[in-house]
């Protein structure tokens, strides 16, 4: 039962979405912008991997694989990962989840958006001119002396982080600030406890990387000399400051993702969410840890004994809060009622791999082991099973669990579950053989490799074709969807939160009467409904259907 | 509350003190990431400090004690009437809050013509950063120096004294980014309660410029000691 005046169809025009102060609409260009960027870093890890199908040069020579690995890394890290979650759907859902009808602050979240589309075109255009071959963590001395447009991507990402840096001061002083009665900090949905660490890591980590590509630009422009050892200077200084930032911010992009679980497992099992508290407040004490844990990117860079132990200590320690989540997820499932939505799927999925990617950070994080497996592909396997296995997969579950909210439609389950295989089954075979290569001493960024190593490469790339086949199915039938797609109830999954208990697609002031805030995670109260399908919640009833 | 008793008030707060709290807690939150900014470089400074103390010694001598003093002083005075502005924008009191804005502002062309003057004097000695180092003979040796630089008193230049420089131009043009940042901030609320604007119902953007005005203040009094007051 799609209302008449939504969000989507109150005012037309251009301009009408390019200065809107409407989260919702922010929210959407967002989306559009990071799955965009998404496509772009695809299509880039596509040419690296087909580059890899075999030994010497296959499509490309070795300087314009070094730019795509780099446009890959960048445009994947800065362009989608960081904003995908909290920028795109956050934006859409925290005001909705709060009963509010905007952000604290409408126009610095308009603001933080065209700056990452400034910062985007700096990057892009980086690459149209040249390339970037430093890969994505510009580490000195070889950014420093490397012909590729440095300055214009350091700059671009310069800019994204201040698009970042106010989209989490948004977040964080909405979250203080618009909480509705009654709301208290232990009743949010888990959903905005993890976008609160992730804005507080946004808020306190960027900076410091905004600092560090500056005095890599003044490096470069001005011959600063700060990180150049001829010059008095320290090059791993570079990579403190930049792991510092960097980091934190693999929680940046982390840590929404299982705020994302905990809604959708919860509310596809029709049960309460298990440890509500332990999983609140295991993302803080994520955010927290993630601070002290930047060393261990340095430990065979000279870094004292001493330190490199801390470290490894320190990186032990994130697991804990990380298991802490899963086995709350766990005890959530155990006798639910579970309903294998696409989005449920995808939630078990990640659980899945991310047990994988998290659990194989432990070997990288012991010492000794990790002088076997530093700059090899098990790196690269582990960071893709977490960023891929982990936020990717999450986003995919948050998106077509929100999907009937955002735009009033309903997917194709079946298509969806189709697509769910594909990406399962083209993940692993791209990025488990990577682990079992890596572990064998094929090193990560390399144009070409030994002959021992073909199997797993050709094995890798086959994996990342079927992934691919994955992505344009979903891009097929979410398209679809917007034109042909069945309309969407108020409630299509049983879910509590508020923004469940709006219209879909949402009014443009999200709520026409004000919204009781309850336990999010109690289903007692909601029935099906058998007039407009979905669930309906008897808190309302009498109060008027919205 | 009707939107036409408070003017100032957006559509999706409840009432003009939410409004307020909340633009107060965004303001410290970004005072945070830029205390945080600058944390790189006073961290990039404690190291190379820490490592290299006799470049430290050697090279701030070549820094102008008196004119930094200066100001700091005008920094602090611009402070005092940046706080006091707050208040009079409180009381409703339009004529001494555009007085004092003005005075404030004119502390920040003061602070910037003095730092103006310092840099000529550094470039014109080649006391520059990284590879642009090329000091004078005069301004490197214990012979006479140039005007604004005081002889060494501590012998033979160390290596890599650039690096000095480089941490000095850094965290000083940084600061100075930021007190043109925050003059443009001080002339636009100048401007505003020229028209009057402000007043005891809502003083918000004073206030919130104000706390940034500090800000800079606060970090040029860590700046100052540490550059300069080397020993």
């Amino acid at each position: 039962m799609t209302p008449k005046d939504h969000y989507l169809n109150h005012t037309s025009g251009f301009a009408s979405w390019a200065f809107t102060l409407d989260h919702k609409r922010i929210g959407v260009m967002y989306l559009v912008a990071t799955l965009g960027s998404f496509l772009l870093g695809g299509l880039a890890a596509l040419a690296v991997r087909t580059e890899l199908i075999s030994r010497g040069p296959t499509i490309m020579d070795a300087d314009t694989y070094n730019k795509m690995f780099t446009l890959h890394g960048a445009v994947m890290v800065f362009l989608f990962i960081i904003p995908s979650i909290p920028a795109a759907l956050g934006n859409f859902v925290l005001p909705l989840m709060l009963g509010a009808k905007d952000v604290a602050f409408p126009r610095l979240n308009l603001m933080s958006f065209w700056l990452w589309v400034i910062g985007a075109l700096f990057c892009i255009g980086a690459v149209i001119s040249g390339g970037v071959d430093t890969g994505w963590t510009f580490y000195t001395p070889y950014s420093t002396t490397t012909n590729t447009n440095v300055i214009a991507t350091t700059l671009g990402v310069f800019i994204l982080g201040f698009s970042s840096i106010f989209t989490g001061l948004n977040f964080i002083v909405t979250i203080h600030k618009l909480r509705p009665l009654g709301m208290t900090w232990f009743k949010m949905p888990l959903f905005l406890w993890s976008l609160y660490g992730t804005a507080l890591i946004q808020v306190l980590a960027t900076p410091v990387l905004g600092i560090t590509l500056l005095l890599l630009i003044a490096e470069r422009a001005l011959g600063i000399g700060i990180f150049d050892p001829a010059l008095g200077g320290d090059p791993v200084l570079f990579q403190h400051f930049f792991w510092f930032y960097s980091h934190p911010a693999v929680y940046i992009m982390i840590l929404p993702a299982m705020g994302i679980i905990s809604e959708v497992i919860s509310i596809h099992s029709r049960k309460h969410i298990f440890g509500y508290r332990f999983i609140a407040l295991s993302s803080i004490a994520i955010a927290a840890f993630g601070f002290l844990v930047w060393g261990h990117h340095m430990f065979v860079s000279g870094q004292s004994g001493m330190a490199n132990a801390i470290f490894s200590a320190l990186t032990f320690s994130v697991a804990i809060p990380s298991a802490i989540k899963v086995f709350n997820w766990l005890a959530t499932l155990y006798k639910g009622n579970i309903h294998l939505t696409t989005a449920m799927i995808y939630a078990l999925m990640f659980i899945i791999t991310f047990g994988i990617g998290g659990l194989t950070g432990l070997h990288l994080g012991a010492l000794a082991v990790d002088v076997h497996l530093h700059d090899t592909y098990f790196v690269v396997a582990h960071f893709h099973y977490v960023m891929f296995g982990g936020t990717v997969i999450a986003l995919l579950a948050g998106l077509h669990h929100w999907w009937p909210k955002m735009f009033g439609v309903m997917i194709d389950e079946r298509l969806g579950r189709i697509a769910a295989f594909f990406i399962f089954v083209g993940f692993n075979t791209t990025f488990f053989t990577q682990f079992v290569m890596g572990s064998h001493g094929m090193p990560r960024r390399y144009y070409d490799y030994l002959p021992q190593f073909t199997v797993y490469h050709r094995i890798s790339t086959i994996g990342s074709y079927v992934m691919a086949a994955g992505f344009f199915l979903i891009a097929y039938y979410l398209l679809r969807s917007l034109f042909r797609g069945q309309a969407a109830p108020m409630n299509p999954y049983g879910g509590n939160s508020l923004e469940w208990h709006t219209a879909s697609p949402p009014p443009f002031d999200n709520f026409t009467t004000t919204p009781k805030a309850e336990d999010p995670y109690d289903y007692d109260r909601l029935v099906p409904d058998e007039v407009n399908g979905g669930y309906r919640s008897l808190t309302y009833e009498g109060v008027g259907t919205r | 509350m009707s939107h036409e008793a408070t003017p100032h008030l957006q559509h999706h707060f409840e009432t003009p003190e939410q409004q307020f709290d909340a633009g107060k807690l965004g303001i410290w939150l970004f005072l945070a990431t830029e205390i945080l900014l600058f944390g790189g470089l006073f961290c990039a400074y404690a190291i190379y400090r820490a490592n290299h103390p006799e470049i430290f010694l050697y090279a701030h001598q070549f820094l102008d004690k008196v004119l930094g003093g200066t100001n700091t002083v005008i920094l602090l005075c611009s402070s005092l009437t940046m706080a006091w502005a707050v208040r009079a924008s409180q009381l409703g009191q339009r004529k001494l809050l555009i007085t004092l804005l003005s005075l404030t502002l004119l502390g920040g062309f003061g602070f910037m013509g003095i730092k103006y003057v310092e840099y000529k004097a550094k470039w014109e000695h080649g006391l520059l950063p990284g590879t642009h180092f090329a000091p004078h003979e005069e301004a490197a040796n214990d012979s006479p120096p140039g005007e604004g630089v005081k002889p060494p008193a501590h012998g033979k230049r160390p290596s890599n004294v650039q690096i000095f420089f480089g941490i000095y131009f850094l965290m000083t043009g940084l600061h100075g980014i930021h007190v043109l940042a925050g003059m443009g901030a001080i002339t636009w609320i100048l401007v505003r309660s020229a028209r009057g604007e402000f007043g005891p119902d809502y003083f918000t953007p004073v206030d919130f410029v104000g706390l940034y005005w500090h800000l800079v203040d606060l970090i040029w009094i860590f700046l100052f000691p540490l550059l300069y007051l080397v020993s």
